[in-house]
């Protein structure tokens, strides 16, 4: 608090405000005090810098207001343009900038050229990726190996299922078309597929064999062969033939792990990969296993399929538009009939409850 | 009265802040050297920082003492902004033929030196400023720079009473000069 009291002194002091008295008070107590004397130096200094930058500020301050006042003014202009001709001034200064910004584009447009033309053979190869988990969740195999430790460890043998567990190399998503046991899904999902497993949310599998795929379309049409297979009446939603329009809002659900999982977005564009016509550009986080997830609109009406995302870029998800579903169906050679779902019992429900109602027809698709 | 006396007159209101000085100063020079900048490949931008800089220079020195002005204030700017220009056209590495005029010149590399080194300084005490933080930033340029009273900065600050803004002003200040004069010794 002493310190206080002296650096106020000399603060007073150094402003004149100090009576006659105090001031030859002060000035004696620095004579016969080093420290103190020293102090005072070091503290004017200090205070001398402090002011040299307040006024220098305040200068600044000060020519700021008074430029943009002439400027208002009219007296000096904030443009560069001078007596000098402006392009002959910028020529001077940037020609060797320009030089080499020359040729530098000409090495850039041959570059470019090989770059389109390397994509376009490896069109859907290389730039886009399939959505489908071939690897399944690291997080589901370390599952797994605890599980096995624990039957391991355990003395009883335990019977872990009536089935043996069906080994899966890939998994995907799929849903209902026709409560008899006809799912969707990608052609890329189970093209080279031995055998298909579809399971629904409560772990319940089937086999399930592909009745119908096409590669062009990349929709892949999956008949459940298994004998506990129950069908399932009331599927809740309808397949819309109209095409969507930009920006509408747009949810789906799909097995990128074991739990399902939900996602929504918007409608990005009306054409896919290098303008695609049969699918739609969507705006929406999508992984690995969403791969034949269903995209379904506010009103619960299915828009399209999730086949695949651009992989250089976040967020550019390709849908197969639903039409090419019809086309679909009208190629399968069955000897029953699929038929659409008709009633769309998700119309105007809110969204909790039309996922609550969604998620029981949708399917992971495992294969090996 | 002559010429020089209008002139020194000027520049005490000048060093006192004055914003008429300021503006008259601005008004009677600004253009000329705004048209030697563009026609050394500089833009309005650069004009005004240089001239800025130019009456900084000036600002400092007038303030000092010893100073007595030996040619017009428009000689003197211009010389300034002159050299300050080439410098910075140098270290930009654009060694353009700077087009001279048949404008008069004097000699400032000393004072440019000066400044330079004096706002290089002013740099510690900003940066020393910036580290304190706030509120402590803010009480100090209150009670240093707006010069507001005790009583005032204990209101706009809320603090009960003048005498305990006074006891934070005082720890804040200790903290500058601490952070200030490590900077300093350290040859920043």
């Amino acid at each position: 608090m002493e310190d206080n009291l002296l650096l106020d002194a000399i603060e007073r002091y150094r402003n004149g405000e100090m009576t006659p008295q105090e001031k030859t008070f002060f000035e004696e107590l620095r004579k016969n005090n080093p420290d103190i004397d020293q102090l005072v130096a070091e503290h004017n200094f200090f205070l001398g810098e402090l002011e040299k930058m307040s006024e220098i500020k305040m200068l600044v301050h000060n020519m700021n207001e008074v430029e943009s006042k002439l400027v208002n003014e009219g007296v000096i202009s904030a443009s560069d343009r001078n007596n000098k001709a402006k392009l002959v001034f910028l020529w001077n200064r940037y020609r060797r900038t320009i030089a080499v910004a020359a040729s530098i584009a000409g090495i850039v447009s041959l570059s470019t050229a090989t770059i389109v033309s390397s994509y376009s053979e490896k069109k859907k190869v290389e730039v886009i990726t399939p959505l489908v988990n071939n690897k399944l969740n690291q997080f589901e195999v370390k599952l797994n190996q605890i599980e096995t430790k624990l039957n391991d460890a355990a003395t009883v043998p335990v019977i872990v299922a009536e089935k043996p567990k069906f080994k899966a190399d890939f998994s995907a998503t799929g849903f209902l078309v026709d409560g008899k046991g006809y799912l969707i899904t990608n052609a890329h999902v189970v093209d080279n597929a031995k055998n298909i497993v579809v399971e629904n949310r409560k772990g319940e599998q089937f086999y399930a064999k592909a009745v119908y795929v096409n590669k062009v379309t990349d929709l892949a049409i999956l008949k459940v062969i298994d004998s506990s297979f129950r069908k399932i009446q009331g599927l809740p939603y309808t397949f819309s033939k109209a095409a969507a329009e930009l920006g509408e809002h747009i949810f789906t659900l799909g097995y990128p792990r074991e739990e399902v999982v939900y996602g929504e977005g918007y409608l990005s564009a009306k054409s896919g990969f290098y303008g695609d016509t049969s699918s739609y550009q969507i705006s929406i986080s999508a992984n690995p296993g969403n791969s034949g997830g269903p995209v379904v609109n506010k009103n619960g009406e299915i828009i399209g399929i999730i086949s695949s995302k651009e992989t250089n870029a976040d967020g550019v998800v390709f849908a197969i538009k639903s039409k090419n579903i019809y086309d679909a169906l009208r190629d399968v050679k069955e000897d029953d009939t699929i038929k659409l779902p008709v009633n769309n019992t998700l119309k105007g429900i809110d969204r909790v409850q039309q996922i609550k109602k969604l998620e029981d027809y949708v399917y992971i698709v495992k294969g090996n | 009265m002559s010429i020089y006396d209008e002139e020194r007159q000027l520049l005490e209101a000048f060093i006192s802040n004055d914003r008429l000085a300021i503006e008259k100063i601005y008004r009677e020079n600004f253009p000329s050297i705004k048209a030697f900048i563009i026609k050394n490949s500089g833009y309005h931008d650069d004009a005004k920082d240089i001239f800025q800089e130019a009456m900084i220079v000036l600002f400092e020195k007038a303030q000092l003492e010893s100073f007595v002005l030996t040619c017009q204030i428009k000689t003197y700017l211009f010389s300034v902004c002159r050299r300050l220009w080439l410098k910075r056209l140098h270290r930009e590495g654009r060694f353009n033929y700077v087009s001279e005029t048949l404008t008069e010149t004097v000699a400032v590399e000393d004072e440019i030196e000066d400044h330079e080194k004096r706002s290089a300084d002013m740099g510690l005490m900003e940066k020393a400023l910036a580290k304190i933080g706030e509120p402590c930033k803010s009480i100090l340029e209150a009670f240093y720079i707006q010069k507001k009273s005790m009583p005032e900065i204990a209101e706009q600050f809320e603090y009960t009473n003048a005498d305990n803004a006074k006891t934070q002003k005082y720890k804040c200040l200790m903290r500058l000069k601490k952070i200030f004069f490590s900077q300093y010794n350290n040859g920043e």
